[in-house]
């Protein structure tokens, strides 16, 4: 036998899976690599310039939604991981209770439910409270975002609770520490990469999100991808791609340091 | 002592209520809530500028299916909506087995490498599984428009004169979902293939089965239920998809979540709006019951 036979080959797998990596990437680099062009198309390249970027950087809109993404991300996450948590330590590590079911449905909810039935839900429901109240800030957002960013934050944070020890926590009991002092004392240390991981998560859902703040913003809301959105109905430049490059490598980013957060042992 | 034990029980689940509380309540008033609201307003008679007026009606749930001619009042199917759901069940499937077909050995080029390289390949799915949906839309844009990259790339080596007409069409949503949505495709069928143990291949091949035969009547029934996790993953936002439409179809070639965008524009039917959504997530709904129930039927069968 001139060559051992590989149990685990089929024929033409290899292939079309080297296909699939090269096409899901292929566009992405290519995005990449036209931001740096320094003529206005997308496709012809006439050398490297930092132009696009620069426009973007000046560019007030750009500047705008861009401090309106980071605030509303920053909110949703921070209020969506705090309701994580504390819904976390209440459904994890106990038996069975009444009405589990439907806690999970209303924490899943968003996952299962289409994005653009949520969106149309919010607007109804938004345009309700606008026009009685009048108040037409970017609390909605914030609202809508913490809501959707409940799951994702939810999952990291209960995965770590479930892998951790309940004796520590019954020992500190047993010692006479207050509940929240065993939270902030033994619950607390061991849970933090859970909790960063998700907060993370949350942070990028609602940087990305465009479907429900497309429905929901009011007037001069715009965040980062909204804007994009509106963009690309005009002659499209690199300044779209420059500014879809910087997203991308938050992501990029974020999504290294989950995977590394999920390494971390107890 | 049995008083006691009550008494701690009713404590834990007081402190267990109160912790949830925040949660529910946001979930409650940003997702939960207004869905029951869409679905009353799906009840009520459209405003003359959006909005709705207080009044009962029938007609947007008549509306969602059917209409009534202008001329003559027959009544008759709305071809239009007809059409649009149509092109969005037969897009999602399509989508779904497209991301199948190339999912599919992608996972099981993943699943076989050695267990220290596959964190890596599988990080290259999660990346762009991570990146905003519109980014991703918005790359493969610029590869197939008149002026983007794969035209003028076939225009300077001589193959086409003028631009592919590609953007704007069926072709092109299609194209576009089955690159956004491929992640979730393989994501599942990964943490199936992972586990799938090699020894009963090996079998097969002890017992002279070809390749293609090891396949259909060893691999494929194993990893089952990441198939049917990975299909549902990939047809249920398929099916709801707005973004990727909207980018790719252009405004002439609709789905079912660009149909409910328009009922709050320029349609201003909110009722009607509120109807096809409500219609949407019942159509999601079944195909989540039908996936529960396929994979709860799996589980004696699984090896």
């Amino acid at each position: 036998m001139s060559k051992a036979f590989n149990i685990s080959r089929q024929n033409g797998f290899t292939t079309i899976a080297i296909t699939c990596f090269v096409l899901l990437y292929l566009p992405i680099v290519l995005l990449v690599v036209y931001s740096f062009n320094s003529g206005p198309s997308v496709a012809i390249w006439e050398g490297f310039s930092w132009r696009w970027y620069q426009s973007a950087w000046e560019n007030d809109q750009v500047q705008e939604a861009t401090v309106r993404s980071l605030v509303i991300a920053l909110w949703a996450s921070a209020i969506s991981t705090t309701c994580a948590v504390l819904a976390a330590l209440a459904t994890t590590r106990t038996r069975k209770f009444k009405g589990q079911g439907a806690v999970f449905a209303m924490i899943n909810q968003p996952l299962m439910v289409p994005e653009i039935v949520t969106a149309v839900a919010l607007l109804i429901f938004f345009a309700m409270i606008k026009v009685s109240t009048g108040y037409t800030g970017l609390a909605y957002l914030i609202v809508a975002h913490s809501a959707f960013c409940i799951p994702f934050a939810y999952l990291p944070i209960r995965a770590r609770l479930q892998g951790m020890d309940l004796s520590l926590e019954q020992a500190a009991a047993d010692l006479y520490a207050t509940p929240f002092k065993v939270f902030r004392r033994v619950t607390l240390p061991q849970l933090w990469p859970g909790i960063l991981a998700g907060a993370m998560l949350a942070f990028v859902i609602s940087l990305d999100d465009v479907v429900i703040t497309e429905f929901v913003k009011s007037a001069g809301q715009d965040t980062l991808p909204t804007y994009m959105l509106g963009q690309l109905r005009r002659v499209v430049t690199p300044e779209v791609n420059a500014i879809s490059t910087v997203l991308f490598g938050i992501s990029v980013t974020f999504v290294i340091a989950f995977t590394v957060l999920g390494k971390i042992k107890n | 002592m049995a008083d006691l034990s009550s008494a701690a029980e009713t404590q834990a689940s007081r402190r267990r209520w109160l912790l949830l509380a925040p949660a529910l309540f946001i979930l409650v008033f940003a997702a939960a809530g207004p869905l029951l609201i869409t679905l009353v307003y799906s009840f009520l008679t459209p405003g003359d500028y959006g909005g709705v007026e207080w009044q009962a009606s029938w007609q947007a749930w008549f509306n969602v299916f059917m209409e009534r001619d202008i001329f003559d009042d027959t009544l008759g199917w709305s071809d239009a909506h007809l059409s649009i759901f149509w092109r969005s069940v037969k897009l999602s499937l399509m989508t779904t087995v497209l991301c199948l077909f190339f999912g599919f050995p992608t996972a099981y080029f993943i699943a076989t490498r050695p267990k220290k390289q596959r964190d890596l390949w599988m990080l290259l799915i999660i990346i762009p599984f991570w990146t905003n949906l519109l980014i991703r839309t918005f790359a493969v844009v610029e590869l197939i428009r008149a002026e983007g990259t794969v035209n003028t790339l076939l225009i300077w080596l001589g193959i086409i004169d003028s631009p592919i007409h590609m953007l704007f069409t069926e072709f092109s949503i299609l194209l576009g979902m089955v690159y956004v949505y491929l992640p979730l495709m393989v994501l599942p069928l990964y943490a199936s293939m992972e586990r799938l143990d090699f020894s009963l291949v090996e079998a097969g091949y002890d017992l002279y089965a070809t390749r293609l035969k090891v396949l259909r009547r060893v691999i494929l029934p194993l990893v089952k239920p990441g198939v049917i996790a990975g299909s549902i993953l990939v047809f249920v936002p398929s099916l709801g998809a707005y973004v990727t439409p909207r980018v790719m179809g252009g405004g002439n070639q609709l789905m079912i979540g660009n149909l409910i965008e328009l009922q709050f524009g320029q349609g201003r039917n909110w009722p009607l709006g509120a109807a096809l959504s409500i219609t949407l997530l019942a159509i999601v709904m079944v195909a989540l019951m039908a996936y529960v129930r396929a994979a709860g039927n799996q589980e004696p069968h699984r090896v």
